[in-house]
């Protein structure tokens, strides 16, 4: 069995604890926030380059994002991908799942020969988790979330999927959408010298929403199933805030006290 | 494809929650979003209705009814008997079809997550993901999502399709059994056909795993523990307490998902939680938001968990905790001699 195309969906995030909230203006400020490609998405892509070098295939990067993301994209070509697709239209900002499942799902139609589309299990900045099972739907293909492993049979798959206190082991015709575990594999460091001829050579293709023959009214804010009406802060809820100091002998003296009515 | 049963006659406004279940046994955190979602209908004069999937469950009607349906509905399939991405999201597509609720609500546990995004999409309608708190404006569906790590709530509306589609967070609320019983309990078998699946799961291992929503009282362990659990097991013991992880952990794989403590995890009701090295990210905090009485210790006196803290003892998690753990043995037999 030889694999076809090896999609991997790729999001790149501002790292979580670098967003600052206005609380005055009440917006979010990722300015000073770096970005990463988001975490999961990096095990998807380890994966899909295990998969390539057991099956065979090309592994093709699809994102859908601003122009600066091309940057993170030569990352992961630098780390083994052999090919990338950044579908980026000033009318997609504003998309929520719904239309975000769209795009990349007419995308990946468009590169089409697609054995597998791997994803990350979710995001780490909006961390719905709703978009495998989206693009799935789209391309009326099966999915399978919180994968770990991925075999493959002649025409199907074996697919290790977590669940609750456990796994289970699913029989999956190709192609699927798998959504594969944070964690679940150490993603490669990029290759050095592959890395130097991403930056100065490699050119992703950059598709518009023209070219994947989207209007613009189905994406951004008109094509989201959802609004945001409003940004709050969650603020902490009142505690006594007791500081216990002193050495560890005190503060374990001083401790037992407050936990002893719990024993 | 057809679903046998009655008909129902009258249409009114009405939320929908899937009741999860696996071999029989109901994943409480449903229940939970069953009872709110109770008190919400209550309010705008809607009905409530549980559904749920299985094999062998006629015996959870009465049940459904005391935490908050008004009507239940059953659906009985060997291959229902636990969660299958296609049979069950054909089988609730098509009690989506026969009820036409306005509003759709699971659970954000794996499974909920899984079928909601799909169906979401099936009908391409919106769905809110993960949400802490969600209410009824207008009949429109409003959730409070949190969002870049659970600093920040986005207060969103549901503005495009139908039905209106919820996840909500594992054990954010209680579940109330307040209510009597169902006004209706409705049995129906799909004919959902196997041989249409394309899925098919052939192995499947699953242990006991502790539902720490339930828990009394939790320990947990963050990086500062540096993945060595033992310390937190021991002190746990002691306390007669489970054990829960803040993200970063259960990411390296020191302990399952299922007791990550935080906005993508488990948010805790326990009277008393022990926090063990996590220093309060925004994810871990707003999962001990609600419990009782919270105890940290942390080696840095400014850690942002200070402010989520009733008590914050500063200091080093492996010189406190064996020392804290002797101190409790002692107070233990004390108190079984006097």
């Amino acid at each position: 069995m030889t694999l076809k195309n090896i999609i991997v969906c790729l999001k790149v995030v501002p790292k979580p604890e670098e967003v600052r909230f206005d609380p005055e203006t009440k917006t979010i400020d990722r300015s000073k926030a770096r970005n990463e490609i988001n975490p999961a998405d990096k095990n998807a892509l380890e994966m899909a380059l295990q998969l390539k070098e057991k099956y065979g295939g090309k592994v093709i990067v699809v994102s859908m994002g601003p122009p600066f993301w091309e940057e993170y994209i030569k990352l992961a070509i630098a780390m083994g991908a052999d090919d990338a697709v950044l579908v980026s239209d000033r009318a997609l900002a504003g998309s929520d799942t719904l239309p975000t499942t769209l795009t990349l799902a007419t995308a990946i139609k468009k590169i089409g020969d697609y054995s597998i589309i791997l994803c990350g299990e979710e995001s780490s900045d909006g961390g719905t988790g709703q978009v495998p099972p989206g693009i799935a739907e789209w391309l009326n293909i099966p999915h399978v979330t919180y994968v770990s492993a991925i075999e493959i049979q002649d025409n199907k798959a074996l697919v290790r999927r977590t669940i609750k206190g456990g796994y289970e082991v699913l029989e999956v015709p190709l192609p699927f959408v798998a959504a594969v575990e944070l964690g679940c594999n150490k993603p490669r460091f990029p290759d050095f010298r592959r890395k130097r001829w991403a930056e100065k050579e490699f050119k992703p293709k950059i598709w518009s929403l023209k070219d994947l023959g989207l209007e613009p009214d189905q994406v951004g804010f008109k094509g989201s199933g959802t609004a945001v009406v409003e940004l709050r802060e969650l603020k902490p809820p009142e505690r006594a805030r007791v500081v216990i100091e002193g050495s560890p002998e005190e503060i374990a003296k001083k401790l037992a006290e407050v936990l002893a009515k719990y024993l | 494809m057809c679903i046998k049963g009655e008909n129902m006659s009258e249409k009114m406004k009405s939320i929908m929650v899937f009741i999860e279940q696996d071999e029989g046994r109901i994943e409480n955190s449903s229940l939970g979003v069953l009872s709110k979602a109770r008190e919400e209908a209550d309010k705008h004069g809607y009905k409530v209705y549980a559904a749920i999937l299985g094999h062998n469950i006629a015996d959870k009607a009465n049940e459904l009814g005391e935490y908050g349906a008004h009507h239940v509905v059953i659906v009985e399939h060997p291959i229902l008997r636990y969660y299958h991405s296609e049979a069950y999201a054909t089988g609730m597509s098509m009690l989506i079809e026969r009820y036409k609720p306005d509003i759709l609500l699971a659970s954000a546990t794996r499974n909920g997550r899984d079928l909601f995004a799909r169906l979401a999409v099936k009908y391409r309608t919106g769905l809110m993901a993960h949400v802490i708190d969600f209410y009824i404006e207008n009949d429109a569906l409003i959730g409070v999502v949190p969002g870049f790590g659970g600093s920040i709530a986005a207060v969103v509306k549901h503005v495009k399709g139908w039905p209106q589609l919820a996840t909500v967070s594992p054990g954010i609320f209680e579940a109330r059994r307040n209510w009597g019983q169902a006004e209706n309990v409705e049995k129906t078998t799909l004919g959902i056909d196997e041989s249409m699946l394309r899925i098919k799961i052939v192995e499947r291992r699953v242990g006991e795993m502790v539902d720490l929503s339930q828990s009394r009282k939790v320990v947990v362990a963050g990086m500062g523990t540096e993945g060595r659990l033992e310390i937190a097991e021991e002190l746990a013991k002691v306390l007669g307490a489970d054990i829960g992880v803040t993200r970063p952990l259960a990411d390296i794989g020191v302990a399952p998902r299922d007791l990550q403590i935080g906005s993508t995890g488990v948010s805790l009701k326990a009277e008393l939680v022990v926090v063990l090295g996590a220093s309060g990210a925004p994810h871990f905090v707003s999962g001990i938001r609600d419990a009782g009485t919270v105890v940290s210790i942390n080696i840095d006196p400014e850690a942002p968990i200070r402010d989520y803290s009733d008590y914050f003892a500063v200091g080093d998690v492996f010189e406190i905790v064996p020392l804290l753990i002797e101190e409790l043995r002692k107070k233990a037999k004390g108190g079984e001699t006097s």
